[in-house]
């Protein structure tokens, strides 16, 4: 089965969906994700739908789910480079993601993750090992 | 109005919904619908195509390309499952039988120009949408 590559940079996770995935890879992208944020203690993700041609309702599903599950293994979620017109679409669908961070592309996408792992570490101190 | 081409898509497992999601394209991009238009309706179709398979147990889709006064893209999704009991439920957001955001419908309906559905408790489900140029 295809499998969509997750990629570790330092304290992020990125990940690139360059395939139109059916719902079983969108799955095993959820499954993969939250094992990798547990096996690296990443404190980020950042994850990269530019080519992606549309959103419905079951990949955006995915993308709140995953948001959602980092944010319980403390790791911040941001999906980057939506296309404007799957943002239209997505919003008259009548989803708005709930929960997820969003950022125009990747570099205002790291420069977000960076700035709220670093207030998160003020607040809390950095992790203990 | 005439149709100028009609062609039948089978939406029977999950790797069809790509499939259909691929072909809408080609033949809304073809006829020269714009990038929004080609992305709300393949994103109504794919939300179609899974309820085809998820709740319908399969069947499929058929598409016209339509030619008149307006050029526009006609598709058919049809199931021989248990239909749907109450419609006007089902088209509201939030309604779901199965597991998920209970968008499908509702939003679909949203995406399009016209939508049209026929369903009858014990013989199965026929969805109609057309989105003009």
């Amino acid at each position: 089965m295809d499998k969509i590559p997750i990629l570790r940079m330092g304290d992020f996770l990125l990940v690139t969906i360059q395939v139109d995935m059916h719902d079983r890879l969108a799955m095993a992208l959820q499954d993969d994700l939250t094992r990798t944020i547990s096996q690296t203690e990443a404190h980020g993700v950042l994850i990269d739908i530019s080519t992606l041609e549309i959103v419905d309702s079951f990949i955006g599903r995915m993308l709140s789910n995953i948001a959602a599950m980092s944010r319980v293994l403390d790791a911040e979620t941001v999906v980057v480079g939506m296309q404007p017109a799957v943002a239209i679409t997505l919003v008259e669908l009548g989803l708005s993601l709930p929960g997820v961070r969003t950022a125009l592309n990747v570099d205002a996408g790291m420069e977000l993750l960076r700035s709220s792992v670093n207030a998160h570490k003020e607040l809390y101190g950095s992790r203990l090992h | 109005m005439a149709v100028v081409s009609t062609e039948n898509v089978p939406v029977k497992t999950e790797p069809d919904v790509v499939a259909v999601r691929r072909r809408v394209r080609e033949v809304a991009s073809q006829l020269g619908l714009s990038l929004v238009d080609q992305t709300k309706l393949i994103t109504a179709a794919s939300e179609l195509a899974r309820n085809t398979i998820i709740y319908g147990g399969g069947g499929s889709m058929e598409m016209q390309v339509l030619n008149g006064p307006r050029n526009g893209v006609r598709l058919i999704f049809q199931d021989n499952g248990p239909g749907i009991p109450d419609i006007e439920l089902a088209l509201r957001d939030g309604f779901t039988t199965g597991s998920g955001l209970g968008l499908g419908l509702g939003g679909s309906k949203r995406l399009v120009n016209e939508f049209d559905i026929v369903s009858y408790p014990g013989s199965g489900t026929k969805i109609t949408i057309t989105r003009w140029k």
